[in-house]
């Protein structure tokens, strides 16, 4: 009983700061139908800045520095490397997102020389806690509320204010929304503000809970973020939020079996053959509208 | 006429590069004296190689990426299951035991290179004949387990359109990757451990009975099969497969309305770019003389869709000149940038290890962004155009005299 | 603008091109005109300073540093030579070491020092047999990287021989009857290392529940409890650094309670530091233990602290690793063994390499037939975790059949 609640807990929240990462995914899919995978990096980005800023600054001033610098290095990536390729077909700036991924992991590997870097203690949630016989950090029951206040947010921020007005229209047709009026580009902005802001919050949570961080940390985590957004149907923020979190809760299931079973290796590969079966079967999605030109 | 007058001078232009190849390689054995960077053991050959390996590959994706308009990134994928094809038919019997040494020897107790062996000898030119005989049908069959495997993954796959394709065949490489490394299937694939032993490019290097080199074929070998193949590619493309491939690509319902199957083209095209990327993973094997499934992870495939963006996506030669020029630098030119330097007294700042990279991902970021169509475009290097110019500028001043 | 930038850009990328060639062109050039009758000697350092690996190829790469600066010549025939350390990156990875390899050839060198990382080596290795160039390793503990190539020694004692001694430390230490092992998957040094756990434990009457996570894992906590919860008396985890340091994170927030085996990877600061001020108990096996050679310890300490560099390299503070101990060694048996060639020439010093003995700090260094290191001694540490240093614990050797 004890190991039950002790992987469902892992489960839950490494399913919780997938989510973080995966809103931002779903956000940039659904208006620039663009995987963007130097969102993953950007998030290994936020974590290093994370270590280097709280070396030198007290906490409350480092981790809002974090999530400042990080929606500005999310802005900046946009701004030179999607907005100029606004025109050319959907495939190039998709080589232009892995080149901007390539190029943030070699400078994260020169800048820390290649060394694994530890994540500080970050007092509060790096505290442990016991939870019905087993013990564990405080972040992992901190994470799944901080994802339901956030995700709470950001639907306000979408269905009421105006700037989630045109993010909507922009998702639903770009071309028209451009014509009524709507700044495309200040919205793919406010897009990837919103997505990196969540991405500094997420390196947080999931590297207090991991604390080693090397150039290549984001990748992995990015792309289970990205299939969970696809299961969760693209586009739809609840719908990534819940396929984060099953995703999540899938993976730690398939690690946590017998041994004997010799299994737990596939829990990555098991990701992906979700992937390819919910592509097939279901390719909206949980949640997906059913729109004939996205599969 | 014109045509195949081109094409024969295209034939002559590719032979005289092989042959180059092999002049190259033996220049040391020729003239002792010549500079360090043309001994065999020099850098340069061994970019040649990896460059053959990865031109080869690089020119399947394009196939598949730019003639055909399907982004497929399951490269790396593939040339697994090839690497691993070749590595587990080739490796001799008798260093089977060494090779599997954590399971106790290997499932498949036979090599097809003692297999000729037996037939044809095992010593001196018999030996020799055996062992390339027993590479090349290696190398096919390594391209047809690759080229099988894409066809049961196709059926289902190929409906998706572009990201998501991308996207699933991802998934599908790392699956590949993960089944290979298991340890429960350690007596076929040898598990984390490496497989070794094989004949690689070296072992085509012809040696006289007291063991000297006469005649060094170490870069000739991936240099002719990687052209071959090419070639069939280049053939492919020009004939009516092609103009069907390259119909979908620009719009496929037109396609379909013209009459062109989608389904069988776009499962054709991915077959044969897969069945290619097969046989480049075999040559891929040979080069680092191992096959370990550790090697082909996503990041490879990024590389290769890199220098397929650099060459110009819908270009043959464009892929092959930029696989060589990427190479050359990630490998060899830029590798000063990872030490410190010193010009006169001043010392270089910024340089140190991984440097290299920063910046090779800082031309690559440029090279995307503002030559987004590649060194070429979608044109090509036209050898024939080429030597008919030069052939009529000389009969010209032959005339004039 | 655009035409501004693209030509910007073409001269900035012929004169990379154009630096690039250069000084290759020189090294070449030099490299002819000095490698042979010169008066220096250069010696290829085959490490890893980018990648997985990067962490612990630094370290190896500071000992042979540290070992240059104390001993920058050589006396062969009479005469005095300069050792030049020429690196060069072989990125941890199989398919950049080939060309890394080559590299060092191209350059001349009389010897190889590396790889730390046994796959790097078995992918090198041919491009030094080709080349007639000996290698030897300083940390690579596969048994493939010597068997079948004669150019390639090493120093180090193997991944069957450290299991051996883990096992039985393990069941005289703990009286450890089941054991949960945990290796990354596709990884040889790993499950190499696991595998030969498993054969001597079980042979001794013990129980070996194995399992493996995938690359770039960083959820370790499902994988401890389990090992709880099957009743593990060890948990021994053989892999690569920035995984053991995860480990070691998880482990101390879980109150795991169960002692730690590690192997030489586990050997250093990063993952020390990750014990500090818990409850853990850790021991590794590793080449070297701090307080084997005090005119050693003292010298590399000051040598770290005094030079920036090499304080980053050994992750920021002066923590001495074992690969580093096995860097300085590997460093003094070349020069015996281009003392005992007599030349710079790399034929001889390949023919020269067996017969060199050397008693170094980690213990008295000779070859065997295959170019194994004779050794039958391993260090066991453990995690002081109250001040972040490393324990002697005890000088284990094989069981008998070792």
């Amino acid at each position: 009983m004890e190991y039950v609640i002790s992987v469902m807990l892992s489960g839950i929240s490494v399913g919780g700061q997938y989510a973080l990462i995966a809103i931002g995914y779903t956000l940039v899919y659904g208006i620039l139908r663009l995987i963007n995978f130097a969102h993953g990096d950007v998030f290994m980005v936020a974590g290093l800045m994370g270590i280097y800023f709280t070396a030198t600054l007290p906490i409350g001033v480092a981790l809002p520095l974090v999530i400042i610098l990080t929606v500005v290095l999310g802005f900046t990536i946009e701004r030179a490397a999607y907005k100029p390729l606004r025109s050319a077909p959907r495939m190039s700036v998709m080589i232009s997102a892995i080149g901007v991924s390539y190029l943030l992991q070699n400078t994260a590997t020169y800048v820390t020389g290649g060394q694994p870097m530890t994540y500080p203690d970050l007092r509060l949630l790096s505290n442990t806690v016991n939870v019905a016989g087993t013990q564990t950090k405080w972040v992992v029951i901190v994470t799944p509320f901080l994802v339901l206040i956030l995700v709470f947010a950001l639907t306000l921020l979408i269905n009421k204010t105006k700037v989630g007005m045109a993010m909507r229209a922009v998702s639903k047709d770009f071309e028209t929304s451009r014509l009524m009026g709507v700044r495309i580009n200040r919205v793919i902005s406010a897009t990837f503000i919103v997505g990196s802001a969540l991405a500094a919050v997420g390196s947080i949570l999931f590297f207090t809970n991991y604390p080693a961080i090397t150039p290549t940390a984001g990748a992995m985590p990015g792309l289970k973020a990205f299939v969970a957004a696809v299961f969760g149907g693209i586009g739809s923020i609840p719908g990534a939020v819940i396929g984060a979190f099953l995703i999540g809760i899938c993976e730690t299931i398939i690690k946590g079996l017998p041994s004997s079973w010799d299994v737990s290796v596939f829990s990555d590969a098991f990701t992906f053959a979700l992937l390819i079966i919910i592509l097939i079967f279901k390719p909206q999605g949980l949640f997906g509208e059913a729109a004939t030109d996205k599969v | 006429m014109e045509k195949k007058k081109r094409s024969f001078s295209a034939l002559i232009c590719v032979a005289v590069l092989l042959l180059f190849v092999v002049f190259l390689e033996n220049l040391s054995a020729i003239f002792p004296q010549v500079p360090q960077v043309f001994m065999p053991t020099s850098p340069l050959f061994t970019v040649l190689k990896k460059a053959a390996v990865y031109s080869l590959v690089a020119v399947s994706m394009n196939l598949l990426n730019g003639f055909t308009g399907l982004f497929s990134l399951g490269q790396a994928g593939f040339m697994l299951l090839g690497a691993y094809t070749y590595a587990i038919l080739t490796v001799p019997t008798a260093m089977k035991d060494q090779v599997y040494y954590l399971f106790e020897g290997c499932a498949f107790d036979f090599s097809l290179v003692d297999m000729f062996g037996g037939i044809f000898g095992s010593e001196g030119a018999g030996g020799a004949f055996s062992m390339v005989l027993g590479c090349l049908v290696a190398l096919i069959l390594a391209g047809a387990v690759a080229g099988f495997f894409a066809y049961l993954i196709g059926i289902p796959v190929l409906r998706l359109k572009s990201d998501y394709l991308a996207i699933a065949t991802l998934g599908f490489a790392e699956i590949l990757r993960a089944i290979f490394q298991w340890q429960k299937l350690g007596k076929i694939t040898n598990g984390a451990n490496m497989i070794k032993g094989f004949p690689t490019f070296s072992s085509f290097n012809i040696t006289n009975s007291s063991g000297v080199e006469v005649l060094r074929l170490s870069t000739f070998v991936p240099f002719l099969i990687s052209s071959i193949c090419i070639t069939v590619i280049v053939l492919l493309i020009n004939s009516s497969y092609g103009r069907a491939f390259k119909s979908i690509r620009d719009d496929e319902v037109a396609a379909e309305a013209m009459g062109v199957s989608l389904f069988k083209h776009k499962m054709l095209s991915f077959v044969i770019s897969s069945f290619f990327a097969g046989v480049g993973g075999a040559l891929f094997a040979m080069y680092v003389a191992n096959a370990q499934a550790k090697a082909f992870t996503s990041v490879m495939t990024y590389e290769i869709l890199l220098i397929v963006v650099i060459g110009g996506i819908g270009s043959v030669s464009g892929s092959v000149l930029a696989t060589f020029l990427y190479v050359a630098c990630s490998e060899w030119w830029l590798r000063f940038l990872d030490s410190e330097q010193y010009i006169g007294s001043f010392k270089v700042p910024l340089l140190r290890n991984g440097f290299r990279m920063v910046v090779f991902s800082v031309v690559i970021m440029i090279i995307v962004l503002f030559f987004s169509q590649g060194i070429m475009g979608n044109h090509e290097i036209n050898l024939g155009a080429l030597i008919d110019k030069i052939t009529r500028r000389s009969k010209r001043s032959e005339r004039k005299q | 603008m655009k035409k501004i930038v693209a030509l910007a850009m073409a001269v900035i990328v012929t004169s990379l091109t154009a630096c690039g060639a250069a000084p290759a062109a020189q090294g070449g050039d030099a490299a002819s005109s000095t490698g042979a009758a010169g008066d220096t000697i250069r010696i290829g350092v085959f490490e890893p300073s980018t990648g997985d690996s990067a962490s612990g190829g630094k370290k190896e790469i500071l000992g042979m540093q540290y070992a240059n600066s104390e001993t920058p010549t050589v006396e062969v025939g009479g005469k005095t030579y300069n050792v030049e350390l020429v690196m060069a990156d072989n990125g941890s990875s199989a398919d950049k070491a080939p060309s890394a390899a080559s590299e060092l050839v191209g350059k001349d060198v009389s010897l190889v020092l590396g790889s730390y990382g046994s796959g790097v080596s078995m992918a090198g290795g041919p491009k030094f047999e080709e080349a007639g160039l000996a290698a030897i390793g300083v940390t690579c503990t596969n048994p493939n990287v010597t068997a079948g190539n004669d150019y390639y020694f090493r120093i180090c004692f193997l991944d069957n021989f450290q299991a051996d001694v883990l096992a039985n430390f393990a069941m005289d230490k703990f009286s450890a009857k089941k054991a949960y092992c945990l290796g990354e998957n596709g990884n040889e040094y790993d499950q190499g290392l696991v595998v030969f756990f498993k054969q001597v434990f079980e042979a001794a009457g013990g129980e070996v529940i194995t399992d493996s996570f995938p690359t770039n894992n960083s959820d370790f906590t499902s994988y401890l409890n389990k090992a709880k919860s099957e009743g593990a008396d060890v948990i021994f985890t053989p892999v690569s650094i920035a995984y053991a340091k995860q480990i070691m994170e998880q482990a101390a927030s879980l109150d795991i309670g169960i002692p730690f085996l590690g192997s030489d990877t586990l050997d250093d600061n990063m993952v020390l530091e990750a014990t500090k001020d818990t409850n853990l108990q850790l021991y590794v096996s590793t080449f070297y233990q701090e307080g084997g050679s005090e005119v050693f310890d003292k010298g590399i300490k000051d040598y770290i602290n005094s030079n920036s560099d090499a304080m980053t390299a050994n992750g920021g503070n002066d923590t001495i690793s074992a690969v580093t101990a096995m860097g300085y060694d590997a460093y003094y048996v070349a020069l015996e063994a281009i003392k005992a060639a007599g030349s710079g020439d790399k034929g001889a010093i390949k023919a020269a390499i067996p017969g060199v003995k050397y008693d170094g700090v980690s213990g008295s260094i000779a070859f065997d037939s295959i170019g194994d290191a004779v050794r039958d001694t391993a260090y066991i540490k453990t995690a002081d975790t109250a001040t972040g240093t490393w324990a002697f614990e005890k000088v284990q050797t094989g069981s008998a059949s070792n």
